[in-house]
């Protein structure tokens, strides 16, 4: 395996009941790149990012990430290793803030204990003050430091997709791996966080995108996967991948025979 | 958010609430009598055992039905350790009464009821919500029951009748149960007992207000808002939720030792349902999650029934002529009523955290928006 390949999929199959969600997909992600996995509607695109990032455990296959076994089902264990994604339909602490949000999201990467934070050690007061600091700059890195003490409810669908992208940087991901971000997003919204995403590429970040928006993902992407019906049916530039017949009829539908 | 901040201001303040908290009990004894003190000593450990179902139903959002249980084990601890009853029991084993000195007592207290608290969490982690609720409910009465029952074939608690002669807690070398004379004051054993339930209760907010404000703190809050994403954001729910399980019972396990010194006699009968539910409902009614809140709850709630078994008398002679309703019958009418009435007009409790009501206050503004 080469040093520049962050993570790589083996044979990964998923079953729900009778259901075959995911039949022997195979991914690589290279470092630094800008990964997009898309699909039709069931194709099992959030299946595949769940199994990853360990919210569902995989009845087949294995994954490699940074040159070590991922442990897939534990997904605390997962964000330990360097995965940190964000979900679909936003998940946030909504009664906290937005700056304690973030905070929450640096704590695998935070070792005060009960007593630690009961004596307030000075050891526990830098790493708080620490914490605060990183989140600061975390909030203003996704363009929302003005928002800080607001409570994360109150924050605009595009400011809390932010946020969570922020939470999730928070963890020092080696990558990041976002479920359909754009989804509910005005045309601006869009643009602002494909900016975004250009910049967290241009910092060197490898990104996980699953995407219904098509044309983001082709624009954005260095490489693009296909699913249909569990499968992986292509994986290539998104040039090739938009030229594929089999993709095409994925999305279209064959002509009848 | 800093509890313990060092503006001059809030330094006044806490000074005062200090001095206020101090003469409390001798201006109490001293005008309505030392009946009142005593009803003090017991909201200053309904506080305690508020504070800690805190822990596991405001912050870590775990509805706990059975807390009741963990008070008992601290009780019962101190009871068998500090009565006659193993000596009577066991004359082969036991002498006398071990009577171990308390500051070994109550920690031992608090870490037995500390590891009934992860035994109850362990199997539940999987559970929210009502089947969360139903098992911490059972967990509750199977310790009562277990108390109840545990004097065959070996004599532990006593069964039902319970274990009697407990010696008062000595604090450095002074008995709490006998009066005390300072400075040609005469200070009771109920006064005394208030300064030392008063230091363990500040002791167990201080310790409160750290955690709340501390990594664990926030991972507990972030298991209550999503737990989900409390997973992905890399927390390991089961030992921090175990945490919350075992810290909360901790300071029920110390309350119930102060209890069971205090009070000179335990028996099963003390740690029932409607305790667990008496003291969610100060943790909710207060404004579950926020400490200042909670503390008021406690207080209220346990001076309120007091009140109305005091006033209820006087108060229908004044307006009727005569005594229509029996004070006590009416005292759990009163109480119940008030009870609703706080959850229809604040429903976030009597004080919430501020985030929190404005959460609440945006839910109920949101239909109106529509309209």
């Amino acid at each position: 395996m080469s040093a520049d390949i962050l993570l790589a999929a083996r044979g990964i199959g998923k079953r729900f009941g009778g259901v075959q969600a995911l039949h022997d997909v195979a991914v690589t992600i290279r470092r630094g790149e800008v990964y997009g996995l898309i699909g039709p509607n069931g194709a099992g695109k959030t299946s595949f990012f769940n199994v990853l990032t360990g919210l569902y455990s995989a009845d087949e296959g294995s994954v490699l990430f940074d040159g070590a076994a991922l442990p897939l089902g534990a997904p605390h264990r997962i964000a330990g290793a360097g995965i940190a994604r964000t979900f679909q339909n936003i998940r946030l602490f909504g009664a906290m803030s937005a700056l304690e949000n973030v905070m929450v999201g640096r704590h695998i990467r935070l070792r005060t204990g009960v007593f630690g934070a009961i004596l307030r050690t000075p050891a526990a007061r830098a790493e708080e003050a620490a914490t605060v600091e990183r989140a600061r700059q975390l909030l203003d890195y996704v363009g929302i430091g003005r928002l800080a003490g607001q409570q994360a409810t109150h924050l605009s669908y595009g400011d809390q997709r932010r946020l969570e992208i922020a939470r999730a940087l928070a963890s020092e991901p080696k990558l990041l791996a976002l479920d359909e971000p754009a989804a509910g997003m005005n045309a601006t919204e869009t643009a602002g966080l494909r900016a975004l995403l250009e910049k967290l590429r241009g910092d060197g970040l490898t990104v996980l995108l699953i995407e219904h928006d098509v044309k983001l993902v082709m624009g954005l992407c260095d490489r693009v996967a296909v699913l249909d019906y569990g499968e992986k049916i292509a994986e290539d530039v998104p040039a090739v991948v938009r030229g594929d017949p089999r993709v095409i009829a994925a999305y279209l539908g064959t002509e009848a025979a | 958010m800093n509890g313990l901040s060092a503006k001059p201001g809030a330094r006044a303040g806490m000074l005062l609430v200090g001095l206020a908290l101090a003469v409390l009990p001798l201006l109490v004894g001293a005008t309505i009598g030392n009946s009142w003190v005593r009803i003090l000593d017991f909201a200053l450990l309904y506080v305690m055992l508020a504070l800690g179902l805190n822990i596991v139903v405001g912050f870590a959002g775990l509805l706990d039905l059975g807390y009741i249980a963990f008070y008992a084990v601290g009780a019962y601890l101190y009871a068998i350790i500090s009565s006659p009853h193993l000596a009577t029991a066991f004359p082969a084993v036991f002498a006398a009464a071990p009577g171990w000195p308390v500051w070994l007592i109550l920690p031992l207290g608090a870490l037995l009821a500390g590891s009934f608290g992860v035994l109850l969490g362990a199997p539940t982690l999987k559970l929210r919500g009502d089947y969360l609720a139903i098992v911490t409910l059972g967990f509750g009465e199977i310790i009562r029951i277990f108390l109840n029952n545990l004097n065959a074939p070996l004599n532990i608690t006593n069964g039902p009748q319970g274990i009697n002669n407990i010696a008062p807690a000595q604090v450095a070398g002074l008995s709490l149960g006998r009066p005390v004379e300072l400075f040609g004051l005469q200070l009771p054993s109920v006064t005394l007992h208030y300064y030392f339930f008063l230091a363990l209760t500040l002791l167990v907010i201080f310790v409160c207000v750290r955690l709340q404000d501390s990594r664990l703190g926030r991972a507990w809050v972030a298991i209550r808002e999503d737990e989900v994403a409390a997973r992905a954001c890399g927390i390991n729910t089961r030992n921090v939720k175990l945490l919350a399980f075992g810290l909360g019972a901790t300071f029920g396990g110390v309350a119930g030792g102060l209890f069971a010194g205090f009070q000179g006699f335990v028996s099963p009968e003390s740690f029932g349902l409607l305790e667990s539910v008496m003291v969610l409902c100060m943790v909710v009614l207060g404004g579950m999650g926020h400490i200042p809140g909670v503390i008021l709850g406690a207080v209220l709630l346990s001076l309120l029934p007091e009140v109305l078994r005091w006033g209820a008398a006087p108060l229908q002679q004044l307006l009727f002529g005569k005594v229509l309703i029996d004070p006590e019958s009416l005292r759990l009418l009163l109480f119940g009523v008030a009870l609703v009435l706080v959850m229809r007009f604040r429903p976030a409790g009597l004080w919430p955290s501020a985030l929190r009501r404005r959460e609440l206050d945006a839910h109920e503004a949101a239909p109106g928006d529509a309209a």
